[in-house]
C-alpha cells in the first residue's frame, strides 16, 4: 500500500520519491500496483476509474430499456451483446481499481449511496429505437475518443483494461451508426425518428468530455502524471471533427447552427455548450438520475440474498472439505 | 431497503485471477479478474467474462490472495543479476560461418 | 397432418420456446444480483435467441411462404405461438429464473441431443450446435440450483417455492402434439416418453444435491398447450416484443 503522503509536509525521502515518480511518468513510464505512488495519484485514479466503471454499469440501463422491443432478431442480439459488453467493461475497470487497494464492495456502495459520480449522459431517457442508434454512434463514439487516449494511461492496470475495452467497443459505435444509417434511408417516420434522436443526443454527447479546460480542476494534474494525454477540449474537438462528416454521409443534420469548418485550423467550430444544463445533470437533477440509481439499488438489494446464498454454500463446502480431510 | 442499509457481511464475493490459453500449445496468460464465491463459479464467470469472443481454449482461475508477487523493491536484487549473464544466451557462442547448428 | 406441416409446427415450437425464454432472461440484463451473473444470464439469453433465429428460419424455409425468422417472431399472434407455458411465465425472483431455467435446460439438452441424430439434416445440424450451448446452460443453472437450495435458509425457501411453482408447468413438456406424433414415427423427432425418463433422472440428481424436495408426480396438464393455449403472460410479452416492429410494418431495421 502506498505511504500516506500529504503535500504540505513531505519528508525528504518522499520528496525524492515524488521527484523520481514524476520523472518516470513524465517519460511515459508505467506505474504498477505495488510501485510507490503519491497518495494523490492513487486517489485521483480511484476516483476516475471507479467513475468510469460506474458509467459502464449505469450505462446498461438506458439501452437495456429497448432490448425487449428491438425490432428484429439481429438487432436484439446485437443490443444484448453490446449491453453485456458494458457489464464486462464495468467489471474490468472495477478490477483495475481494486489493484489500488479498494474493494469493489466499497465502490458499489459509494455509487448506491449517491456519493460517486458516473457519466451524466446516462441520465437522459431513451425514448425511441433511434436513441439506441444515437447512443452507439455518439456516446460510444465519444467514449472511444476518450478511451483510446486512456489506453496509454500511466497506470498499467487502467491502460490494460482500456486496451481490451477499445478492442471490444469497436463494434458498439459501428452498430449504432448502422442503425442510424438504416433509419435515415428508411420510411419518412424512421428518418424523422433518427433526426429527433440526433437532436436530443448531440449536445449531451459533447458534454461527455467534461467541463471546458478553463473550468476543469483535475486536468492539469492528470496530464502531468500521464493519466490523461489530452485535455477535455482537445478530445471534444477531435470528436466533433470525426462526427460531422459521418452525419453528412447519412443525410442527418447536427443541431448546431454555429457549426462551421475553419480552413485555417482544419477544425469544425461549434456553438456554445449549455453549461447550466451540464451542471444541473451532474448535480443529480437530470431527467433520469433518480430512476437510474433506483434501478441499481433495486438490483443490488434484490440480489443480496443470492450473493449471501452462494457464500453460505461455499463456506459449508469448505467446512465439509476440511472435515473430510481431517 | 434504503441506501447505506445493506445486510451486514454483504460482499461482492472474493476476487479470482483469470488466466486464458488462446490456442493449444500456447501458454496461459493473465486475462483479468472476476469475483466468485467458489472455484466452480469462478471458472464459469471467467468463461462468461473473458471468452465471450472465443478468446480461449483453456482457463485457469486462482484465488487472488493465493498469489505471491515480488515487490518493486526486490526488482534490483531479483532481476538485475540475470541481465549480465550473456553466456545464457545463444548469441554468446561463436559458430563457424555456414554451419547450421539446428 | 402431412409431414411437412408437422415439421414446420415442430420447428416453430423449438424456436418459440427459445425466443420466449430468451426474452425472459433478457429482462435481467442490467438488473442481476451481481455483475458476473448479469453477464452469464445475458450469454444464455443470446444463445437462446440465436437458436430461435435458426429454428424459426428453418421453419420459414420449409413452410415456403416467404416468411423469415423475423416475420415469424414479430408478426404471429399469441394463438399462433407454439412454446411451452413454462417458458412464458414471468421471470419472478432469481430463484424462479434459475429453477425454471434448470428444468428447461435439462429438457432442452436431452431433446437437442436426440435431435442431433434426427433424420432431417437441417434440423440435426442446428440441434447439434444448440446442444453444445445448452450443455453449458445446464451446468450453470444446475450449479445455481444447488447453491440456492443448500445456501441460506432464505434461499432454500425461495428455491423450494420456485420449484413448486415451476413444477406445475413441467407436465406439458411431455405431452406430444399431433405434429410430434407424426415426426416420431418418421425418426425426425424423438419419442417424448423416452425423453421424460432421462430428463427426470437428470433433474432428480441435481435436486437431491440441492436439498430441495421434488413434488412426486408430474402434474396433469391441459391438452391445448402448444396448440394455441397459453397462460395470460404470453400476450403481454408479445405485445411488448412486437410493438415496434408492428408499428412500422414493412420497414427495414
Amino acid at each position: 500500500m502506498p505511504q500516506k503522503n500529504t503535500e504540505s509536509a513531505l519528508s525528504p525521502e518522499d520528496a525524492a520519491r515524488l521527484e523520481a515518480f514524476e520523472a518516470h511518468v513524465g517519460k511515459g513510464g508505467y506505474v504498477e500496483p505495488k510501485d510507490w505512488m503519491p497518495e494523490r495519484y492513487r486517489k485521483q485514479l480511484i476516483r476516475m476509474m471507479s467513475q468510469h466503471a460506474h458509467s459502464e454499469v449505469v450505462g446498461m440501463l438506458p439501452e437495456g430499456n429497448w432490448i425487449t422491443r428491438a425490432p428484429s432478431l439481429r438487432r436484439k442480439m446485437v443490443l444484448l451483446a453490446k449491453v453485456q459488453d458494458e457489464a464486462g467493461h464495468g467489471l474490468y475497470i472495477y478490477c483495475g481499481t481494486e489493484t489500488l487497494g479498494v474493494d469493489r464492495e466499497e465502490l458499489v456502495e459509494a455509487l448506491l449511496a449517491g456519493k460517486a459520480k458516473y457519466s451524466s449522459i446516462f441520465n437522459y431517457p431513451t425514448l425511441t429505437w433511434a436513441d439506441i442508434g444515437a447512443i452507439g454512434w455518439l456516446v460510444d463514439g465519444a467514449a472511444i475518443v476518450n478511451q483510446t487516449m486512456l489506453a496509454k494511461a500511466s497506470y498499467g492496470p487502467y491502460a490494460r483494461a482500456m486496451i481490451r475495452i477499445c478492442k471490444e467497443e469497436n463494434f458498439h459505435k459501428r452498430q449504432g451508426y448502422e442503425i442510424m444509417a438504416t433509419l435515415s434511408k428508411g420510411t419518412p417516420a424512421q428518418k424523422a425518428m433518427a433526426q429527433d434522436a440526433l437532436d436530443r443526443w448531440w449536445w449531451p454527447s459533447l458534454m461527455m468530455f467534461g467541463p471546458s479546460d478553463t473550468n476543469s480542476p483535475n486536468s492539469a494534474e492528470l496530464i502531468k502524471w500521464g493519466v490523461k494525454k489530452k485535455t477535455n477540449d482537445e478530445l471534444r474537438q477531435r470528436f466533433v471533427d470525426l462526427t460531422v462528416p459521418q452525419a453528412e454521409a447519412i443525410g442527418l443534420t447536427l443541431p448546431d447552427p454555429d457549426l462551421r469548418y475553419d480552413e485555417e485550423t482544419k477544425h469544425w467550430n461549434f456553438g456554445e455548450i449549455d453549461w447550466d444544463e451540464f451542471w444541473t445533470v451532474v448535480k443529480g437533477n437530470g431527467p433520469c438520475n433518480k430512476e437510474r440509481l433506483e434501478a441499481r439499488r433495486r438490483a443490488h438489494d434484490d440480489g443480496a440474498w443470492v450473493r449471501a446464498a452462494a457464500e453460505a454454500y461455499a463456506a459449508k463446502r469448505n467446512g465439509h472439505n476440511r472435515a473430510t480431510a481431517a | 431497503m434504503t441506501q447505506g442499509d445493506h445486510p451486514v457481511g454483504d460482499t461482492q464475493w472474493p476476487l479470482w485471477e483469470v488466466f486464458t490459453q488462446s490456442a493449444p500449445g500456447k501458454p496461459h496468460e493473465h486475462a483479468g479478474s472476476v469475483h466468485a464465491p467458489d472455484a466452480e463459479l469462478a471458472l464459469q464467470n471467467a468463461r462468461d467474462v473473458y471468452t465471450r469472443r472465443g478468446e480461449a481454449v483453456s482457463l485457469w482461475v486462482v484465488p487472488a490472495d493465493a498469489i505471491t508477487a515480488s515487490s518493486p523493491s526486490d526488482a534490483g536484487p531479483f532481476f538485475e543479476p540475470g541481465n549480465d549473464k550473456a553466456y545464457r544466451h545463444p548469441q554468446f557462442y561463436k559458430v563457424p560461418r555456414g554451419v547450421k547448428v539446428f | 397432418m402431412d409431414s411437412n406441416a408437422a415439421l414446420v409446427d415442430f420447428l416453430l415450437g423449438l424456436g418459440d420456446d427459445r425466443l420466449v425464454l430468451g426474452h425472459r432472461l433478457s429482462e435481467w440484463c442490467g438488473h442481476a444480483p451481481i455483475l458476473e451473473e448479469d453477464i452469464a444470464l445475458t450469454n444464455i439469453a443470446l444463445d437462446l435467441i440465436g437458436q430461435a433465429t435458426l429454428f424459426l428460419g428453418l421453419a420459414g424455409d420449409i413452410e415456403g411462404k416467404g416468411r423469415d425468422a423475423d416475420a415469424l417472431a414479430y408478426f404471429r399472434s399469441d394463438r399462433e405461438f407454439r412454446n411451452h407455458p413454462l417458458v412464458e411465465l414471468p421471470k419472478g425472483d432469481f430463484a424462479f429464473t434459475i429453477v425454471r431455467q434448470f428444468l428447461f435446460d435439462a429438457f432442452g439438452y436431452h431433446l437437442l441431443q436426440a435431435l442431433a441424430e434426427s433424420a432431417h439434416e437441417g434440423l440435426s445440424g442446428i440441434a447439434g450446435k444448440s446442444a453444445k450451448e445448452t450443455a453449458y446452460h445446464l451446468r450453470h443453472s444446475a450449479e445455481w440450483v444447488v447453491r440456492l437450495g443448500d445456501g441460506t435458509e432464505e434461499s432454500h425457501v425461495r428455491a423450494q417455492s420456485a420449484l413448486d411453482e415451476a413444477w406445475r408447468w413441467t407436465g406439458a413438456l411431455f405431452v406430444p402434439t399431433p405434429a410430434e406424433a407424426v415426426l416420431a414415427e418418421s425418426g425426425v423427432a424423438p419419442d417424448l416418453v423416452g425423453l421424460e425418463s432421462v430428463w427426470r433422472s437428470s433433474v432428480d440428481e441435481v435436486i437431491r444435491n440441492s436439498t430441495l424436495e421434488l413434488p412426486e408426480a408430474l402434474p396433469p396438464t391441459g391438452k391445448g398447450y402448444r396448440r394455441g393455449d397459453h397462460t395470460e403472460h404470453l400476450g403481454t410479452l408479445l405485445a411488448e416484443m412486437q410493438s415496434l416492429a408492428r408499428a412500422h410494418p414493412g420497414a427495414t431495421w
